[in-house]
């Protein structure tokens, strides 16, 4: 599949993919420049590629309308706090089931594993009712402590495990001999060699609590504790229809940050996902 | 914390016999995996257990009663003819999914795995939508495909006349499908790319000598060895795919009628909207159902389809 190829296949797959990019790219270019268009812009005929007049006035409204900021800062330190927690908790769980002999291991593997069949969105009643006894509705605690703790970080420990599996046995027996013990094992040894998987589990873990939206809706009821996926769906009129302009001028500040590190930092983003025992 | 001071002691002759090497790394594993298992059994297994419970149960949450019904909800589940469409929907949202989504990623893997200069900056772009904000990238193509949005905008650009994409039956579907394939397609066009490169290049030199056509090439050369990985992907994109909300609630609220709800947004509605905690617990057992038999069947069909090299 790889010969090499003649000028003018190399011209046709060139052309072959510009086309293709159209829906990838092109719905961002029109959430940024629609976000800047005067409200009389942005249904204009024909559409506007580029804008002809700007109007900065739609920034200040979606920052007027809700507490912004407050939502914002809900979203990002919400996923951090996921982001964190499930690398412990994984790679600690799936460096066990790797590396560590102890009684009942596959079964308790076998248990934990059943979470990759049991999504969030089948327990979502349940887990509604426990947090509402718990008096944890309407706080951030149901959107940090099943993320960590339940289905989606097993997805994380299965990453890890298949990544610690891969390691030599020579590196730890040559540890021990120095006198090691297993948690100096894990954290001077294991865990520098095991950060492409981290990487890839911290990508994973991130986008999943920074898009998740059926649990804050479930949960969350007041317009401080929303996050940023929920909060933009707000930005209606008294009619309940979308203000467009002020929707997309949220929505340009919630995808922009993310996908300008997404850009500086590709090279180690999409790499890492590539290599994590994933291949099947 | 317990663990560092279990380590810290002296290795060998220590003075209670009991704590061998064994002993202590069996201790030591079981910390490590104790807030994975005791979080699954907390979050995932109790939870599971009362969905269970919750379903054989009429609850009425004005009323505030909690009757047992038996299996009364399950013959509801039969004869709610609501169901039977939401049950459709689900079919093929997922199955027009699975489908455009698989074919779309290898397409774009194939293209990407050519040695053309610039290629990584291809590789970028298809891969953007994956961590642009899912609510951000849902609104956008709703704003595209208002009726008098920029797609019918470019179509009539060009004398076509488009339709009212997310008001109509038909459209709306195909409309769910195409932006949330676009959003996720990057991640399998990854991993497809990966197994791509994986394929041991001597294999394409015989067959090339042996004057196979580029697309026999593929057929018997590269889909087999890349079958694992494409059956990988078909898992974690038809098991995804039972669990798209955002979209469906943000483009079309699972309209026009029930053409868009599918099983997850109308447990939503039934749970959540109307308040049918126990109705609604009995259809995540049928979500549930649902998964453990897909993911079974595909595990099963491994065996047949799928080649191994050892």
């Amino acid at each position: 599949m790889r010969a090499d190829i003649s000028p003018r296949a190399k011209v046709a797959l060139y052309g072959v993919m510009c086309v293709l990019l159209i829906p990838f790219v092109f719905p961002t270019w029109w959430m940024v420049t629609s976000s800047i268009k005067p409200i009389s812009d942005i249904f204009a005929f024909p559409p506007q590629l580029v804008p002809q007049s700007y109007d900065w006035t739609t920034y200040s409204k979606v920052f007027e309308l809700q507490p912004f900021v407050r939502q914002y800062w809900n979203s990002a330190y919400i996923a951090a706090v996921v982001t964190i927690g499930t690398m412990i908790i994984s790679s600690m769980a799936g460096y066990a089931f790797a590396r560590i002999r102890f009684p009942y291991a596959n079964a308790i593997f076998m248990i934990v594993l059943l979470g990759l069949l049991i999504p969030s969105e089948v327990t979502i009643v349940p887990l509604f009712q426990m947090f509402l006894k718990a008096g944890m509705v309407n706080t951030h605690w149901p959107l940090i402590l099943v993320p960590i703790f339940g289905a989606p970080s097993v997805f994380a420990t299965f990453v890890m495990r298949q990544f610690f599996v891969t390691l030599p046995a020579e590196l730890e027996e040559a540890a021990r001999v120095d006198g090691l013990g297993r948690f100096k094992i894990f954290t001077r040894i294991a865990l520098p060699l095991a950060k492409p998987a981290l990487a890839s589990v911290a990508i994973f873990t991130f986008l999943h609590s920074w898009n998740l939206f059926l649990e804050p809706i479930v949960f969350l009821s007041s317009a401080e504790m929303f996050t940023l996926p929920q909060a933009l769906t707000q930005y209606t009129d008294a009619y309940g229809g979308p203000m467009w302009n002020i929707q997309l001028a949220a929505a340009t500040l919630t995808a922009l940050p993310v996908l300008i590190v997404f850009i500086i930092a590709q090279k180690q983003f999409v790499e890492g996902l590539a290599h994590t025992g994933l291949k099947g | 914390m317990a663990v560092a001071q279990e380590d810290a002691r002296p290795e060998g002759r220590s003075s209670s016999p009991f704590w061998t090497i064994a002993r202590r790394d069996s201790l030591t594993g079981f910390l490590f995996i104790a807030p994975q298992l005791i979080g699954i059994v907390v979050f995932v297994l109790i939870p599971l257990g009362l969905v269970f419970w919750y379903s054989l149960h009429e609850w009425n949450v004005l009323a505030n009663t909690f009757t047992y019904t038996g299996a009364q909800n399950y013959r509801m589940l039969m004869e709610d003819e609501s169901l039977l469409e939401v049950l459709g929907a689900t079919a093929i949202f997922s199955a027009g999914l699975v489908i455009f989504n698989l074919s779309l990623a290898l397409l774009l893997a194939v293209l990407l795995n050519q040695k053309l200069a610039g290629i990584a900056i291809f590789r970028t772009l298809f891969f953007s939508p994956v961590v642009v904000s899912l609510v951000a990238w849902t609104i956008v193509w709703s704003f595209l495909l208002q009726k008098n949005g920029g797609i019918n905008g470019m179509l009539l650009t060009f004398g076509i006349e488009g339709p009212n994409w997310l008001r109509e039956e038909t459209t709306a579907m195909i409309s769910v499908i195409v932006v949330q394939v676009f959003k996720n397609v990057g991640l399998n066009m990854i991993l497809f790319l990966a197994a791509l490169q994986g394929v041991p290049k001597e294999l394409y030199e015989a067959a090339r000598i042996d004057g196979a056509p580029a697309f026999k090439q593929f057929r018997r050369i590269t889909l087999p060895l890349i079958s694992p990985t494409i059956l990988l992907t078909s898992i974690i994109t038809i098991v995804g795919s039972l669990q798209v909300f955002a979209q469906i609630a943000v483009l079309t609220q699972g309209g026009p009628g029930l053409s868009t709800t599918v099983l997850v947004y109308y447990l939503y509605q039934q749970a959540f909207q109307f308040h049918f905690f126990g109705y609604g617990s009995t259809l995540s057992i049928l979500l549930f159902a649902i998964v453990a038999i897909l993911t079974f069947a595909q595990w099963q069909m491994r065996k047949r389809i799928v080649f191994y090299e050892s």
